[in-house]
């Protein structure tokens, strides 16, 4: 048996009076890339927190063990102090700084007390990078001109500038692409390799299933077990079936009793620029054509141009000279504005609901009428308040919005509610045509599934739905058909039983190749 | 049987009027009552008739997570040219009256077309209308101070309501006030007795019965000694009902309208606003445009008080407005806030201010306790929200 680098025992942490962590048991060996599962809320970031000292020593009871001592962290800087670096899911980066200060900020490189070395820094920066495979990025440029994927990175080698020895990443990749995700997990490989322990927290079980060794499962609180590669069975459905407490057999509900109708949404020859170069044209051509009762996906890879086109066509939310038309059940449409295209019947279903689509200081009824207000829920600009406590009180039962009442504030609620919000605000404003961006991005198993029973019932009732999403299988899940997405441009249509992850990449290729024949 | 749902009174929503009752009762004990008199009462309703006004324009800037520097200013340039329309062309009250009110129109419009449509952050926007502001009131009065207004239009700042008086103790009951005390006690409990039948219509949680009682009395108590005292004055003074209007107005407009949660949607999140189909710059642009016509009626009711326009009239009430706001429990952020808080604030500011003159401070002194009181208010505010969280 090998030496463990941590052991964290009887872990309990209460948050008045209710228990978030309950006896929780976690043992990472060193050298080991270890996975924490469980669903949103089971209990992994306050576990995660407990660890690096953010509830100080003496908030929760049970002992964590680092390195053979039991350690009683204050704050973030005794762990720091100690090795253990936590990389949140929200970046901790100042974007507006070069990538040199942001990779030693909180740790200058300092030529006397409170004087900063930049020699040193830059020259230091760039040896951080190698590591992480940024050989060749210019230190000096302000981190938001660098894509997500790289700021991901460039917060991994914050934390080696900081001498890590046990790193502990959440949900590193929720906001990469495909390819992103890879490079992030083989960086993981080879800081593991250099010899550091790390700890991933993620919804993406292929990707634990690739890179960790073994898997700590939280469920409600509680520790329920360990899995270790190559000594139990570890696979994505034995995780699953841990996190859930029980087989989830069909991760994608099946729909049945749909009758595809007529096409009624339309997109012609779409074309739009970037809102701030008017010379780069970031959507060419776009056709498409959605049915009556049917589900439709977009895929592609992260920024090829599908929320662009997306809220494009949505009253021209993105982008500038756009031209093409919109066309709705065979007539054609002016979406110049956000109003019209509501009284058009399209919605969408922005990708970032907390940024885009929700107001989180507002109580759930507030959120959920606010999109329909204007046409559906008010008299002469007067509203009608009745009708919209009945409303969202229906639409809170029927998607199932797990919450006190109608009266709660959304920023209290889950991801996976607070995306249940979002698509009753649309829903309610009685559309043909939904465009959900992103639906299930951050939410756990059992919410997804409620997500795609709802997409079920909007085919059933006759509503075109468009999907957006950078997780194929839930392209191959949910859609009867697909338009890939590459580069701004329609690279290929594929049928319900053509669409496979294969599939989707050899029409991005083949449209990469274009060019080169 | 389902077991019947209770909730506490959420004591933030009241702790601001408590304190309001609170500060009054300890300068009543300072000042040995003196300003529990009468007279006192009217002159907090006068004196305090422009910043409620002003308070009232001031939440929707608030709620949208913004401030409107320029209303001092505007209040003055304002006053001044209804000043100079009654004093040296000896026109119609009402043509003072639209002309001012029309130049505040004016002041709102070009300062929401720089936020709402050119993008200019509000603080810069409005500290440019302040300033301008102020150097047009000196040069159009080239700093002198004009008056007197005429009668008719000194009403408006210091004339009351018509009176039936009768005689009562020393001096005379107005019955009107009276009068106006039965109405109010009736819509109070009417309106308890609607929020308790929609609360079991839809199945809310219900506020236990001996709270609800206890607020009410002690909201009854306060109307009755506030009307009971302006019935031993004068009576009911007029800009009372151009305030009671306003926020009724203001309440309705804020609460019930689409246009008013729209700003309140705004205020919580732009993006998520937008993408709902509200046109964000419109609203931004009525916003100030109000808030414009608001500081004007402010600015007509201060020169009709002082029966003069002068060139430092309005001074610093930008402040006086956002404190009022603040203090009411609005967000900083924005998207937070209500109309009777801003007025309760505006309250507040001026029970301490009328009660530090009686009691003898200075004005010196008096910033320096407002300036604590809007530090605390806002302090646990803060707090207050972040242990929740």
């Amino acid at each position: 048996m090998s030496e463990y680098i941590l052991e964290m025992n009887h872990i309990t942490k209460a948050f008045s009076g209710v228990k978030a962590l309950d006896d929780v048991n976690l043992k990472v060996e060193k050298g080991e890339i270890h996975a924490l599962c469980g669903e949103n809320g089971a209990g992994k970031s306050t576990l995660m927190n407990v660890l690096s000292g953010v509830y100080p020593h003496g908030t929760y009871d049970g002992d964590v063990v680092y390195k053979g001592e039991v350690c009683n962290f204050h704050n973030l800087k005794d762990s720091e102090g100690k090795g253990i670096v936590i990389i949140h899911q929200e970046l901790a980066l100042s974007p507006l700084l070069s990538v040199a200060e942001n990779v030693f900020l909180g740790n200058e490189q300092l030529k006397f007390k409170g004087v900063i070395d930049w020699t040193k820094t830059r020259q230091r920066a760039t040896e951080m990078l190698a590591k992480v495979g940024l050989e060749n990025e210019d230190v000096n440029v302000p981190v938001s001109s660098l894509g997500v994927g790289k700021q991901q990175l460039i917060e991994i080698a914050k934390a080696m500038a900081k001498k890590v020895e046990l790193l502990i990443l959440d949900e590193p990749t929720a906001s990469l692409n495909d390819e992103e995700s890879k490079n992030l997990l083989d960086i993981m490989l080879e800081l593991k390799a250099q010899g550091i322990t790390c700890i991933i927290i993620s919804h993406k079980l292929n990707e634990i299933e690739y890179v960790a060794d073994s898997v700590t499962i939280i469920r409600d609180g509680k520790s329920i077990e360990t899995i270790k590669k190559g000594v139990d069975d570890f696979t994505e459905d034995r995780i699953i079936k841990g996190m859930v407490g029980r087989e989830l057999t069909n991760r994608y509900p099946v729909r049945e009793g749909v009758e595809i109708g007529d096409v009624i949404f339309e997109v012609k020859n779409w074309n739009a620029f970037h809102p701030d170069d008017p010379d780069r044209q970031v959507l060419k051509d776009i056709n498409i054509q959605v049915r009556a009762g049917e589900v439709v996906g977009l895929a592609g890879l992260m920024g090829a141009g599908r929320t662009e086109f997306a809220m494009s066509v949505f009253g021209h939310s993105y982008g500038q000279k756009i031209s093409g038309q919109v066309f709705m059940h065979g007539k054609e449409v002016k979406m110049n504005t956000v109003k019209q295209a509501i009284e058009n019947k399209l919605a969408y279903v922005s990708e970032d609901r907390k940024g885009n689509g929700l107001v989180l200081i507002g109580d759930i009824k507030e959120n959920m009428v606010l999109a329909a207000r204007p046409q559906y829920f008010s008299n002469k600009g007067v509203i009608n308040g009745s009708e919209e406590i009945l409303a969202a009180q229906e639409y809170k039962e029927k998607i199932n919005v797990k919450a006190t009442s109608i009266e709660q504030v959304v920023g209290s609620l889950s991801g996976g509610n607070q995306q249940k919000v979002v698509l009753a605000k649309w829903m309610l404003t009685q559309p043909d045509v939904l465009i959900l961006d992103e639906p299930t991005r951050g939410i756990d198993v059992g919410a997804k599934y409620e997500i795609y029973c709802v997409i079920n019932d909007l085919a059933k009732a006759g509503k075109a739905v468009i999907v957006i999403s950078s997780e194929m299988p839930e392209i191959i899940g949910t859609c009867d058909r697909t338009y890939v997405i590459n580069e701004g441009e329609i690279a290929g249509e594929l049928s319900k039983g053509e669409i496979t992850q294969e599939g989707i990449m050899q029409k991005i290729m083949a449209h990469n190749r274009r060019g080169e024949i | 049987m389902e077991k019947k749902k209770t909730v506490n009174l959420d004591m933030k929503q009241y702790g601001m009027f408590l304190a309001l009752v609170a500060i009054y009762i300890i300068f009543a004990l300072l000042t040995g009552g003196k300003n529990l008199s009468p007279a006192n009462i009217n002159n907090l309703v006068m004196q305090n008739g422009y910043v409620v006004i002003l308070a009232v324009g001031m939440l929707l800037c608030v709620l949208t997570g913004n401030i409107d520097l320029g209303v001092g200013s505007v209040v003055a340039v304002c006053g001044s040219a209804a000043g100079i329309i009654l004093v040296d062309y000896k026109m119609n009250m009402w043509v003072a009256i639209i002309v001012a009110l029309l130049i505040g129109l004016l002041t709102g419009i070009f300062a929401g077309i720089f936020i709402a449509y050119l993008g200019i952050p509000p603080f810069v926007v409005t500290l440019a209308t302040m300033l301008m502001g102020r150097g047009l009131t000196y040069t159009m009065l080239q700093a002198q101070t004009k008056g007197p207004l005429p009668e008719n239009f000194v009403f408006i700042g210091a004339g009351f309501l018509p009176t039936i008086k009768v005689p009562y103790g020393d001096g005379t009951l107005d019955l009107v006030s009276i009068a106006v005390a039965i109405v109010a006690t009736v819509l109070v409990i009417l309106s308890e007795i609607k929020t308790l039948a929609t609360k079991k219509k839809y199945g809310f949680a219900l506020t236990p019965v001996w709270q609800a009682a206890i607020k009410d009395a002690i909201l009854l108590f306060i109307i009755w000694f506030f009307f009971f005292k302006l019935a031993c004055w004068n009576g009911i003074p007029f800009v009372l009902l151009i305030m009671a209007v306003l926020v009724v107005i203001y309440a309705f407009v804020t609460d019930k309208t689409v246009a008013g949660r729209q700003i309140y949607a705004l205020g919580g999140n732009r993006k998520a606003a937008q993408l709902s189909g509200i046109d964000t710059k419109k609203v931004f642009f009525w916003v100030y445009v109000n808030m414009g016509v608001l500081s004007a009626l402010a600015g007509i009711v201060l020169a009709a008080r002082n029966a003069s326009a002068t060139p430092k009239a309005g001074d610093g009430f930008e402040m006086d407005a956002i404190a009022s706001c603040y203090i009411g429990g609005a967000a900083v952020a924005g998207g937070a806030g209500t109309i009777v808080g801003a007025v309760v604030g505006a309250f507040v500011m001026g029970i301490l201010n009328n009660g530090m003159s009686l009691y003898g401070w200075t004005t010196d002194i008096q910033k320096i306790v407002k300036g604590l009181v809007l530090l605390g208010a806002v302090t646990v505010d803060v707090l207050s929200k972040r242990k929740k969280g």
